[in-house]
């Protein structure tokens, strides 16, 4: 398994996300913002940080970086895309996810670990969970407020596209207590907090978050 | 050469907590009677002549705004 980690001027989690897929067994390989290059990986992590210094919009500019170009065409085509915090916001942007995210309601950067419930364990990346577990991983964002209009949120609803939700009080203002969602064709996943910084109970606050890495595992050996 | 102003204002329906927070934090510093504040962006363009209205609309539309979540307008004043 060949997984791309993409590194835009201002990320910032891209060699936990590399590491991350190195515990899942993948090699991880690196891909610049600036090719038109995916080096014909398997799937592509989209990590955390502040790229281009979230200038104008987050990740308003790094959607137009030669690279997501090429990630917006494979995700298309069905290649298993994550985006995580940052990358989260720069596949919205991207319009591979429904919705915006926006300044946390209560203005503060909020940095903590978060339980999270997984609701959808049928995405590329989400199979190794049971429905409805919960599961403990960091959180660190300052735009993290999901929003969507009342249409968009019923169609996530309706067809299950909530992949995580936020378990107890919302850190972020987030409509529908949503801390990730998918795409219709199930490939591509969104979410704020950060499954990569919680990989192993040595470094993170649980191993929670391997779940997504080795899930993907499985997709690639199955397809 | 023109000078094209783009204003960019979260939608109605979407909250903006830093809009409520300068609304918040005027009482506190003497000054009374504004209920509400919304907090957005302006783009000031020095623009070729010959660059049309529906250029410039698409340039608000794919990037100086999220329709997402921003209305937009776009004007061209006197520079």
């Amino acid at each position: 398994m060949r997984v791309g980690v993409i590194t835009f001027p201002g990320t910032l989690d891209d060699v936990d996300a590399q590491r991350a897929v190195k515990y899942a067994d993948g090699e991880a390989v690196p891909l610049w913002h600036g090719d038109h290059d995916l080096k014909g990986v398997d799937a592509v992590i989209v990590p955390g940080g502040f790229s281009y210094g979230d200038y104008l919009r987050c990740g308003a500019i790094a959607r137009f970086a030669p690279v997501m170009q090429e990630v917006i065409e494979a995700a298309n085509k069905g290649m298993p895309v994550l985006g995580i915090c940052n990358g989260f916001q720069i596949l919205a942007e991207a319009h591979l996810l429904p919705g915006a995210l926006t300044r946390n309601h209560k203005l503060h950067f909020v940095c903590r670990d978060q339980w999270l419930k997984v609701e959808n364990n049928s995405t590329a990346w989400t199979t190794r969970y049971d429905l409805n577990a919960e599961i403990l991983v960091p959180l660190k964002s300052g735009e993290g407020g999901y929003q969507a209009d009342e249409d968009t949120l019923k169609e996530l609803e309706d067809n299950n596209r909530i992949v995580f939700r936020y378990v107890g009080e919302n850190p972020n203002g987030s409509r529908n207590n949503i801390a990730g969602i998918t795409n219709a064709r199930g490939n591509v996943v969104g979410l704020m907090p950060h499954p990569e910084h919680a990989i192993d109970a040595l470094t993170g606050p649980t191993d929670d978050g391997l779940g997504m890495f080795l899930s993907l595992l499985d997709t690639v050996v199955k397809a | 050469m023109a000078r094209v102003v783009v204003d960019v204002m979260p939608k109605p329906e979407i909250l903006d907590p830093q809009g409520q927070a300068v609304a918040n934090a005027l009482p506190r510093l003497g000054f009374d009677g504004i209920t509400a504040v919304r907090q957005g962006k302006h783009f000031e363009l020095e623009v070729a002549d010959d660059v049309d209205d529906a250029t410039l609309a698409k340039i608000a539309e794919t990037f100086l705004a999220n329709p997402v979540i921003e209305d937009w307008t776009v004007r061209r004043v006197e520079a």
